[in-house]
């Protein structure tokens, strides 16, 4: 961060965030901060705290100090499903979809209406939510599944419903947990297309392994090492970055 | 039938209508009143048993403490009858009149001011659905907006249990203590005794029951019941796609215990008396296992899972007096084990199967016939 550079109003501006788990600091001290638009990769060893950080602003984990705002509020106070609200949706690393429900029900759970207890008992199926469903499950290569109970979808077809899930919703956040993991090498390349599709319009904070992959898509990359932040900038900075070499692109 | 069509699928629509035949033609037609009465008071444990398909076979929640809540029902339904069975002129040998016996053996002179409101059956009506809601809601809210669940929550219901029990019986002089309230009588002055009164309360409870077994449908059918079951499987993912994980689960229990409590006050109207024996650990589990022989995520296998097992147990009971009880534990455990799905997992894999292939073969080779038939029956209309 440049000092004296005009304050722009970031989406997501993590600041000073800790947690600790026994003494143990998963994230320390963090800050980093996303802009409307920009697609952010972290990257890092295992346990450098990648998948802590989206647990931490999406509210799963409690932080132990520290700031998360987005969009101005602050999160760490909200309960998960006002954060979902407030235009943040997070995607697991392992799929997690209703194995009992269809795929078209699975995508209209996520559609943003009706979320109250009463609310869900008088949701009316309609036109629009059809639409919006079908709109959805084209994107996501499901369009012929709708009717298909989701445990009978493949691992990558899971995968995608889940991300059809989230863009249902609409975030203005979307953060997705290694997106392409245990994907064939033809459903992988057909995920990149899907989201480079998708992560127009909003922010993306997505944690990837696949360099080519992050080389791709990144506007942005922040290296994490130990729940610190090792380096930051354009995947051309980084990668360059003698510290980053030595922890983790020299393996 | 255009409405019932989309409101039940067709094998459901086969189920809605067997049960309806059977609970109201076949049963009473066949058994004489001392049996219907036995049925009636099966069937007081078939509303709990749908409250149970609503909150553990779709919600995942396992309430041990159903009995709380048709206990709960049934007390209030018994003090309503009890207090119109201590008028002035019945009670007249007491030291105090007018007040329920037990009390007077109990050295109360006045009936207690909770006792009061029950003189009227609007209060009572209100109550048998509110007393019970209210009080799931709010152990609803104190476990699962604490997101206690599975196991720990199943223990705090049975404690619940067995704390409201030890209350009833050690409060004799307010509950009746471990009598219970007997000798119930009149129903706004309409005995509720002969015979003829018992055959009106079973095709009365009949039509609440399946009224009950409306309202679970529908709630099966709404986004609500959706996610019920979504929220069985992959809670996390229900909570970070915007809901309220707590809300819909107390929800759930809320609906269980009300449906229990209706239960509970029929079970005082025909079977003319509460006692704490219906409220503690015991038959509170038995009430899961009516669920879970029927099939847990079954609306219709919950009503035959009540009946059935309690035909069983009355049959076994009769013949073993002493036995009867392992016996149940024994069908629980052979029905966990063998079929987690129960009774109605049964039918849908075994009998369900086998009809649709039956029907479809006989679709096939009459083909020509039923094609010629419909011709033929055209010009007639």
């Amino acid at each position: 961060m440049l000092i004296g550079h005009q304050p722009k109003p970031f989406l997501l501006a993590v600041e000073a965030l800790t947690v600790s788990f026994d003494g143990f600091k998963a994230v320390n001290n963090l800050s980093f901060y996303v802009e409307e638009n920009e697609i952010r990769v972290i990257i890092g060893p295992n346990g450098a705290g990648k998948t802590t950080v989206l647990d931490l602003i999406c509210g799963k984990t409690k932080a132990t100090s520290g700031s998360i705002q987005f969009r101005g509020k602050e999160l760490t106070k909200l309960k998960e499903n006002q954060i979902v609200q407030t235009g943040v949706g997070r995607k697991f690393q392992t799929p997690s979809v209703f194995e009992d429900l269809t795929v078209f029900e699975n995508l209209e759970i996520s559609y943003p209406r009706g979320r109250t207890a009463f609310g869900s008992l008088v949701f009316q199926r309609d036109d629009a939510v059809k639409q919006r469903i079908e709109e959805v499950a084209e994107m996501i290569f499901l369009k012929d599944r709708l009717d298909i109970y989701a445990d009978q979808l493949s691992h990558g077809q899971k995968q995608w419903l889940e991300i059809g899930m989230l863009l249902i919703q609409d975030p203005e956040l979307l953060m997705l947990d290694e997106p392409v993991a245990g994907m064939s090498v033809s459903e992988r390349a057909k995920t990149a297309e899907l989201l480079n599709r998708i992560i127009k319009d909003r922010s993306v904070l997505v944690i990837e392994h696949d360099m080519k992959f992050v080389e791709d898509i990144a506007h942005k990359v922040t290296v994490l090492h130990q729940g610190q932040i090792l380096s930051e900038g354009t995947m051309e900075k980084v990668k360059n970055d003698p510290k980053v070499i030595e922890v983790y692109l020299g393996h | 039938m255009i409405i019932n069509s989309r409101f039940f699928n067709r094998s459901e629509l086969i189920g809605f209508v067997a049960l309806g035949l059977v609970l109201f033609v076949i049963l009473p037609l066949s058994l004489d009143v001392f049996r219907l009465n036995l049925v009636a008071k099966y069937l007081t444990y078939a509303f709990v048993a749908i409250g149970l398909v609503l909150c553990w076979g779709y919600g995942g929640i396992l309430s041990l403490g159903q009995g709380v809540f048709f206990g709960l029902g049934g007390y209030c339904m018994a003090m309503f009858l009890k207090l119109e069975a201590s008028s002035v002129e019945n009670t007249k040998i007491q030291s105090t009149p007018g007040i329920p016996d037990f009390m007077d053996w109990n050295q109360i002179t006045a009936l207690p001011l909770f006792w009061q409101p029950f003189h009227s059956l609007t209060f009572t009506v209100l109550a048998i659905i509110l007393v019970p809601g209210l009080f799931a809601l709010i152990i609803g809210t104190a476990m699962f907006k604490r997101r206690v669940g599975g196991t720990y929550f199943a223990i705090i219901t049975q404690a619940v249990a067995a704390i409201l029990t030890i209350l009833i019986v050690g409060q004799q002089g307010y509950t009746g203590g471990i009598n219970g309230m007997t000798d119930l009588r009149t129903l706004k002055g309409w005995d509720i005794r002969p015979d003829h009164a018992k055959v009106v309360l079973y095709f009365f409870e009949v039509f609440l029951l399946f009224g009950c077994i409306l309202i679970a449908q529908f709630i099966r059918l709404t986004k609500l019941g959706r996610i019920l079951v979504a929220m069985r499987e992959q809670e996390d993912r229900v909570r970070f796609s915007g809901y309220s994980v707590a809300n819909f689960k107390i929800f759930a229990f809320c609906m269980a215990a009300i449906f229990a409590a209706i239960g509970g006050a029929m079970f005082a109207l025909n079977v003319g008396f509460m006692s704490p024996s219906f409220v503690g650990i015991v038959p509170s589990i038995e009430m899961v296992i009516y669920t879970a022989v029927g099939g847990r995520t079954s609306i219709f296998g919950a009503v035959w899972g009540a009946l059935l097992v309690n035909f069983a147990k009355t049959g076994l009971s009769e013949s073993f007096p002493q036995l009867w009880l392992f016996g149940l534990g024994a069908l629980f455990i052979a029905v966990v084990l063998a079929f987690p799905n129960g009774l109605s997992g049964i039918w849908a894999d075994h009998v369900q199967s086998r009809i649709d292939r039956l029907v479809s073969s006989i679709k096939k080779k009459s083909g020509d016939w039923t094609s010629n038939s419909v011709a033929d029956g055209a010009p007639a209309e």
